[in-house]
């Protein structure tokens, strides 16, 4: 618990923070972040950080309650729940809300706290409201050489949103992504956890256009359609033939091998 | 070194990983079964004792395939002997950019990994498994849990694998997206459900790893490979490849190449081959300039250094860069290395943890004065401090996530020199325009790093 005791303390809030509207925006009331306003004002928080809180006091939802103790049945220690029990939050309410996070711990049996520092720690998890379908465009090297910048502008253009931001309907986040491991589709995107590519330019856009239509994304660019890159038939070797593997398959290739 | 092959000799694949790689139905173990899988768990565990076991993968030689290269064999002896809690993890955070082997691997292929894991599992003594997978691979860690189950469900999993009385099980893991956490301690930390930070070394997982019991850690691709040796034997692997390097690799390609994707090729062949013959070469009409030959922490080498080397751990090194995950990321002509190191500098701080100060603050300072280079707003003291940065940087902190900003860093200043002078000259890169295909300069300056400076993963 030590991360949540390191952050509070004297000067958490500059005295020119509205406090109230920057708690309401985050979806707090102020019993619920245990902050004492008056308090907070003079720059001086002076308050223990929230303790672990009793589970008969804690209402939690069916599903959520579940899902996390099914994660927590799988592991030696129940800590190791935590980021299962965060996607479970996310999962719940959209984001990683104060509420989520204060019920996974009254189940895990954490401070809300602890699993505030794990959250705050993860890329993939949402610590502010956020759009309901989620853009991933990867922004990385192999990605950059093929247009994924361009790419990316496209498809904030048609989601009317910066890098980083929601849509003022609540629908779309679109953001720039570090490597999403699929450099083989550059440029390419996560969609709400799919991922698709090579795109095209003006795919972008039509992919955005088909998420607010409610209408399947791109079916032609989908990565789990994807055959390897060499084909059906590459590389045989005779050498691989004494493994039971390749029993059934048809009379390899012979290919000559050099070897340094 | 001298080159492998003639100029004539074409280079194919040579496939063991991925074998039957696109067989319809491949994930479902019926079909994997059909295709022989299974077997050589079998046989590790009702003809062959553990220490056999670890005698035949000391003796394959296998390397790890997740970057360092270290005897996977070597590594699994580290482990104490004796009855107590051991674990083996697989680390399938694969973040390195440009890498994207194991995601072809555990989608496609997963009940090889699981045959691979088990099998491991009863070299290295350990009775609990977990496979830690980047949270972005959605698909592939649905694949694996629908795999796991079948598993579980034929018995090479539980309680009782082969009716054997030996105890292994296996979860699934999902991350939530932290490149930090394929740091084999910062995985542990992250899998005991804490911030991913990496933890001082030693003492070593192996003696003191997860829920401090011994630990054994290796790669999918590593992982993968133990059916094929167990079945065939470690003779047979080392006819593959080099002395140093046996066996075979996916290579995952990418960038400007024509047909970037993941290749399994015998370690060994020309890099040229790979490039040329499999990738099909550049993709435009630029000429190639350089290349990331293992992910972007390697050392770039430039076309001339290096595309008539054999893709081996012993040929990387010897050429001062590294084969690292086997990820070839390919660069052409048009490209900005002030730009493109730029690119690999904000990947680092973006993911930098920020637990050591070095590294936290140098890549930090490394993106700023980038930054500057390629908008024009660079004096030449800017380029010696990037130079004298890296420096402080490499060997400083508790994990190689600082290093592996710096080697590339420092390769790219040293091998284009006159590209950085020129940056500082003449008013930053094509004047802090785009070029027509993108590569030049900077876009979008304000892409989103929405956590900002010092966020962690």
């Amino acid at each position: 618990m030590s991360a949540a005791s390191d952050k509070a303390g004297e000067g958490m809030f500059p005295q020119e923070v509205d406090l109230e509207r920057v708690l309401d925006e985050r979806g707090f009331t102020p019993e619920i972040a245990e902050i004492d306003l008056d308090q907070a004002k003079t720059g001086s928080v002076g308050r223990e950080p929230a303790p672990v809180p009793e589970p008969g006091e804690v209402e939690v939802p069916e599903k959520l309650r579940r899902e996390i103790e099914r994660a927590m049945a799988k592991y030696p220690e129940v800590k190791s729940a935590s980021i299962p029990a965060l996607w479970a939050v996310q999962r719940e309410y959209g984001w990683c809300s104060p509420e989520g996070i204060h019920q996974a711990a009254a189940v895990l049996g954490v401070t809300p706290g602890y699993l505030q520092s794990v959250a705050t720690f993860y890329d993939l998890f949402h610590t502010e409201p956020t759009g309901e379908h989620q853009v991933l465009v990867c922004t990385n090297i192999s990605c950059w050489l093929r247009g994924a910048d361009e790419m990316l502008q496209e498809m904030c253009e048609q989601a009317g949103t910066a890098p980083g931001e929601t849509s003022e309907d609540g629908k779309l986040f679109v953001r720039g992504f570090e490597c999403l491991g699929a450099c083989d589709l550059a440029p390419m995107a996560s969609i709400d956890g799919e991922y698709f590519g090579p795109l095209e330019p003006g795919e972008g856009a039509e992919a955005i256009a088909q998420l607010c239509a409610g209408e399947k994304v791109l079916p032609k660019r989908r990565l789990e359609d994807r055959g390897a890159a060499g084909g059906k038939r590459a590389g045989a070797d005779r050498r691989t033939s004494s493994h039971p593997m390749n029993k059934t398959k048809a009379k390899p290739r012979a290919k000559k091998t050099g070897k340094a | 070194m001298p080159p492998t092959k003639t100029k004539t000799e074409k280079t194919t694949e040579t496939r063991i990983l991925f074998r039957n790689i696109d067989e319809p139905g491949l994930s479902k173990i019926s079909t994997y079964k059909r295709l022989g899988g299974y077997k050589s768990l079998v046989k590790a565990y009702t003809e062959m004792t553990p220490e056999d076991l670890l005698a035949e993968l000391e003796a394959s030689d296998l390397r790890g395939r997740g970057g360092a290269g270290f005897s996977m064999g070597k590594k699994a002896s580290f482990l104490p002997r004796g009855d107590m809690d051991k674990y083996l993890c697989c680390n399938a955070d694969e973040s390195e950019p440009g890498t994207f082997k194991d995601r072809e691997l555990m989608q496609k292929n997963p009940h090889q990994l699981i045959e691979g894991m088990v099998i491991a599992a009863r070299a290295a003594g350990a009775n609990r498994c977990f496979i830690y997978i980047r949270g972005e691979y959605v698909l592939q860690a649905d694949t694996l849990d629908r795999a796991v189950a079948e598993a579980y469900e034929a018995g090479y999993l539980g309680e009782d694998v082969c009716g054997t009385g030996e105890q292994v099980e296996l979860v699934v893991h999902r991350g939530a997206g932290a490149y930090i956490c394929g740091e084999e301690t910062a995985l542990l930390d992250s899998l005991e459900g804490k911030r991913g930070n990496p933890r001082l070394k030693p003492p070593f997982p192996a003696v003191e790893g997860l829920y401090g019991g011994p630990t054994l850690i290796n790669n999918v691709e590593t992982l993968s490979n133990l059916p094929h040796i167990v079945a065939s034997g470690a003779e047979w692997f080392r006819s593959f490849g080099t002395e140093q390097s046996p066996g075979t690799k996916v290579v995952s390609v990418s960038g400007d190449v024509a047909k970037p994707g993941n290749y399994e090729i015998e370690l060994g062949v020309p890099v040229r081959g790979i490039i040329d013959d499999l990738a099909g070469g550049a993709s435009g009409k630029a000429k190639l300039k350089c290349f990331f030959p293992g992910g972007s922490s390697s050392p770039v080498l430039t076309v001339e250094e290096g595309m008539d080397l054999p893709y081996s751990f012993e040929a990387m090194a010897d050429a001062g860069s590294m084969l690292g995950s086997g990820s070839i990321i390919v660069c052409d002509e048009e490209t900005s290395v002030v730009e493109l190191a730029l690119r690999v500098a904000r990947f680092y701080h973006h993911e930098s943890c920020g637990k050591c100060t070095p590294c936290r603050e140098g890549t930090n300072w490394t993106v700023k004065m980038l930054e500057r280079l390629s908008h024009g707003e660079a004096t030449p003291i800017d380029l010696e401090t990037i130079v004298s940065v890296q420096g402080n940087i490499t060997g400083n902190c508790l994990c190689v996530l600082g290093d592996s900003m710096a080697a590339p860093v420092s390769a790219l200043v040293a091998k284009y020199r006159p590209e950085f002078d020129q940056a500082i000259s003449m008013g930053g890169v094509n004047g802090h325009a785009t070029a027509g295909n993108g590569h030049g300069g900077d876009a979008l300056p304000d892409v989103a790093w929405p956590l900002g400076a010092g966020s962690a993963g």
